[in-house]
């Protein structure tokens, strides 16, 4: 096992992490402000996705592609919010589940009828598709290199948004007192259809740059919301730092697992078995970190609240 | 002290900067009320929750029957016959006044793990159920869901419940609380007769109710008692009127 | 409107009248029909008892009606390939006898459900619903890399598992098989609702603080109901895999555990044949929207929308009302 491939794969691993962060962090800031659960999340993403492979079809251009993409997960997002998710801020939780549930059930098989039932594929904008020499001499895909400049930016102004901007200080005042904010003076509820646009162009931009190294396909985003929801579990409901931290737990957990497990199993067990029972338990790994963080701390990393 | 039913020692717990409760002491001897009295936001309510278990306390002690209960939880102080009421309700709002009384009675028992046989049909869980009714004058209501009831009766179905667990104290939060003249002045004579069933830690805003029950009262401000006295004394007192009546009347 | 004792009566009876006039009319995919509806209406009455009498939203219910199909699989799958389960100084044999499989699944999936709900409910609300979907997530790629039972493509098994006395390749008499099961597990439902453990449980949904103010662990009752709800649906998944002669990591499925909550909200939360009426409905709209449109799950979708904002009762709140608590 070489330094080279270990580095490689704790940057796969970082760049999974991001792009989970990207979802998580929506999700997390619509519970956190609205207490809200989005099941429909994933639906987000995998517009985005459809929507880059669309546009990148027809006009060539990746940067409008993923332009388009956030702009459609935003509308979509909007459209959502207004149209059924506000009904459901006041309702329970398993009206929420279920509300969205439906929504996955609509959007997923309307994206069917609109696209087929064939993945699409979107490709890599030549300029950062190669490999680019790391010092040392490792080489990378510089696509994934950018995601994960991608994803700590949006980290990095999220963090800034919610810690130093009026706007942030609105979104921390409704996830603690709606009356207050609502005495302040603040349209709570464009506000909330704010935070919601935010989250789901965030989604559409994952689906996206995500779409570039996968297929796009339905379906893709379940998944993805499953591995947020692990991710805000562990970092804690609202807060965008337990996100991140959570996300990059997550991504290099499930990558190195899958890797090193086996590797490690090797050691003791004859290598066909090693293979398989490391499989299987890498594909657990995130998992039992998830349970893990429940025993130690009930309410995730950085999770004030109880919800 | 030693004859105390219920004691607390030195009970502390701050929430950040805040001390809700600064080293309360204070006891419940058998057949008195001990009234704790005190404005909004004096620490009431983290007292009763370090009392009843809900709250783990910073530093000191809460004793009960003699035995030192700081560490056990709400189920273990209860089945003591630690028994409470809420200043908000707390009961099953869809299921009947008897269902509720009879949830009692089955935490009481201590055996909610029967799964075959309805609970109305249990002759000891029923008899526990009815005679608690009975003693609060619910009786006619046993049908009803607790949805359908006033506020004053509501109060009333929180003692029955508490008087299945055959308690050794109570501690009550606030049971004036939204009841009205009419309402205050049935549950103050009730409660005078209940003090023979077990010694009663009232934690009361309604003054006209503390000064017609109390046999002690307690003071706490800003999460300190200032004074604890018999009714008179507690009158008298220059610095409760200073802290407390002065502000209020 | 009429009393809801009366309509579980009406039910039960049709789900019981339809299947028998499919077998004297040799309308064999009727039955079959029925059956699922049947094993989906167990499997909804198991997550009923978490969800609405105790209030715990589970959406990892797939992972015990995946547990159930898996421990049938497995143990099938021994037996007709003549390897022992187990094998060294203990030997284990597969099985193909139904009432061996009911039992090592139900209790599979008890202890699961022993496992998984004690560390779901260290939280509450909105964090157990996404752990319980974590975790229902976990066995979904767990079977998916056990390559010793199929993976991906899950595990055939040739012929219907037996019962003592009966022909289960008859396809009536497996659904009597079932429809009986389903029948006894709400008559259990019906009597355990009024039973001290049901008082205790509802209550504790309503107001924890109360119970425990009485000295009753809520979060331990909570439990005890998470493990009955696991292990009935569990006892679903076997049917369910014994209908199919198959399992695949499917069964493991968000959609699958979705699904299932599907049944309990269409038909109606906490009624005693709520998850009865939805998974009915479920399978006809299967059938016939299916039919009628690649695309019936927008449908199906629009009509969930619809009853979550306008019909809270569900179907049986919209026909019948609510019976005097616990008479």
């Amino acid at each position: 096992m070489s330094t080279i491939l270990i580095i490689e794969q704790v940057l796969n691993g970082l760049q999974f992490g991001v792009m989970l962060f990207l979802m998580a962090a929506g999700l997390t800031l619509i519970f956190g402000v609205m207490g809200l659960i989005n099941l429909a999340h994933g639906s987000l993403y995998m517009i985005g996705a459809f929507v880059a492979a669309a546009v990148a079809g027809l006009t060539g251009s990746f940067l409008l592609a993923i332009a388009a993409a956030m702009a459609a997960a935003a509308v979509a997002g909007v459209l959502v919010e207004m149209l059924v998710i506000r009904r459901l801020y006041a309702a329970d939780h398993l009206d929420q589940v279920l509300a969205t549930f439906a929504l996955i059930l609509i959007f997923s098989e309307g994206t069917r009828w609109v696209f087929g039932s064939f993945p699409l594929f979107l490709d890599i904008p030549s300029e950062i598709s190669g490999p680019v020499t790391l010092p040392g001499g490792i080489e990378y895909p510089l696509y994934r290199l950018v995601l994960i400049g991608i994803g700590l930016a949006v980290a990095a102004t999220l963090g800034w948004l919610i810690t130093k901007t009026r706007i942030g200080i609105r979104i921390r005042a409704g996830e603690n007192d709606r009356e207050m904010i609502a005495a302040l003076g603040v349209d709570i509820s464009k506000l909330y259809t704010a935070i919601f646009a935010l989250g789901a162009a965030l989604a559409g931009l994952a689906g996206a740059l995500v779409g570039a190294i996968q297929s796009v396909q339905v379906g893709m985003g379940e998944p993805v919301l499953i591995l947020a929801f692990v991710v805000i579990v562990i970092g804690g409901i609202g807060s965008i730092k337990g996100a991140l931290i959570g996300s990059i737990l997550v991504g290099l957990t499930d990558t190195l697992g899958g890797i090193f497990l086996p590797e490690l199993f090797k050691l003791f067990m004859a290598p066909a078995a090693a293979q398989s029972a490391g499989a299987s338990l890498a594909s657990m790994a995130i998992y039992i970190l998830m349970g893990a963080v429940l025993i130690w701390r009930p309410t995730g990393l950085f999770g004030a609240r109880a919800a | 002290m030693t004859d105390a039913v219920l004691a607390t020692k030195g009970l502390s717990k701050s929430f950040g900067a805040l001390k809700a409760t600064d080293d309360v002491t204070l006891d419940l001897r058998p057949g008195e009320i001990h009234a704790v009295i005190g404005p909004n936001g004096a620490g009431k309510s983290t007292l009763i929750d370090q009392i009843c278990g809900g709250l783990t306390p910073d530093a000191g002690s809460v004793t009960f029957l003699g035995r030192d209960v700081t560490g056990r939880s709400v189920p273990a102080r209860a089945r003591m016959g630690l028994a409470r009421s809420f200043q908000i309700s707390q009961l099953a709002m869809e299921d009947t006044v008897l269902q509720n009384t009879l949830l009692g009675a089955v935490g009481a028992v201590g055996s909610p793990w029967r799964f075959l046989w309805p609970v109305v049909k249990n002759r000891r869980l029923r008899a526990r159920a009815d005679a608690a009714l009975a003693q609060v004058g619910l009786t006619p209501h046993a049908a009803k869901r607790v949805s359908e009831l006033s506020h004053g009766q509501r109060r009333l179905l929180e003692v029955a419940i508490a008087l299945t667990l055959r308690p050794k104290a109570f501690v009550m939060d606030e049971p004036m609380a939204g009841l009205g003249a009419e309402g205050s002045k049935a549950l103050t004579e009730f409660l005078d007769r209940l003090r023979a069933e077990a010694p009663i830690l009232l934690v009361e805003h309604d003054m006209d109710a503390v000064f017609a029950l109390a046999d002690r009262i307690s003071v706490l401000v800003y999460g300190r008692i200032i004074e604890t006295g018999t009714v008179d004394a507690i009158r008298a007192s220059d610095a409760v009127r200073a802290a407390y009546l002065g502000a209020d009347r | 409107m009429i009393p809801e004792k009366l309509l579980n009566l009406v039910v039960l009876a049709l789900l019981l009248a339809v299947p028998y006039w499919a077998s004297l009319n040799d309308a064999p995919f009727t039955i079959t029909l029925a059956t699922r509806a049947t094993i989906f209406a167990l499997a909804a009455v198991g997550l009923n008892i978490a969800l609405g009498m105790g209030g715990m939203v589970s959406l990892g219910h797939a992972l015990f009606f995946g547990i159930g199909g898996y421990t049938m699989g497995i143990l099938a799958f021994h037996a007709q390939s003549f390897t022992p389960l187990i094998d060294g100084p203990m030997v284990i044999e597969g099985t193909k006898s139904m009432p061996v499989i009911w039992a090592v699944a139900m209790g599979v999936s008890a202890l699961a459900a022993l496992v998984i709900g004690a560390l779901s409910l260290r939280t509450a609300g909105v964090y157990f619903i996404m752990i319980t979907l974590a975790f229902g997530q976990m066995l979904f790629f767990f079977t998916i890399s056990w390559s010793s039972y199929g993976g991906e493509d899950g595990l055939s098994i040739f012929l219907r598992n037996e019962f003592p006395g009966l022909d289960t390749l008859v396809p009536f008499n497996f659904f009597a098989l079932c429809y009986g099961l389903l029948v006894l597990v709400i008559l259990f439902n019906a009597r355990f609702a009024r039973s001290p453990f049901g008082l205790a449980l509802n209550a504790a949904r309503q107001s924890p603080d109360r119970v425990r103010a009485v000295g009753l662990n809520p979060q331990r009752l909570k439990l005890v109901a998470f493990v009955i709800s696991g292990t009935i649906t569990g006892l679903a998944g076997a049917l369910f895999a014994d209908l199919n002669r198959f399992v695949s990591p499917t069964m493991f499925s968000w959609q699958t555990s979705g699904e299932i909550m599907v049944f309990v909200i269409l038909g109606g939360v906490a009624r005693l044949c709520g998850p009865v009426v939805g998974a009915v409905a479920f399978v006809m709209l299967e059938h016939f929207l299916g039919g009628l449109s690649e695309f019936w799950h927008i449908y199906l979708g629009l009509l969930l929308l619809l009853i979550v904002l306008f019909a809270r009762g569900g179907l049986v709140g919209l026909v019948a009302r609510r019976g005097a608590a616990h008479d």
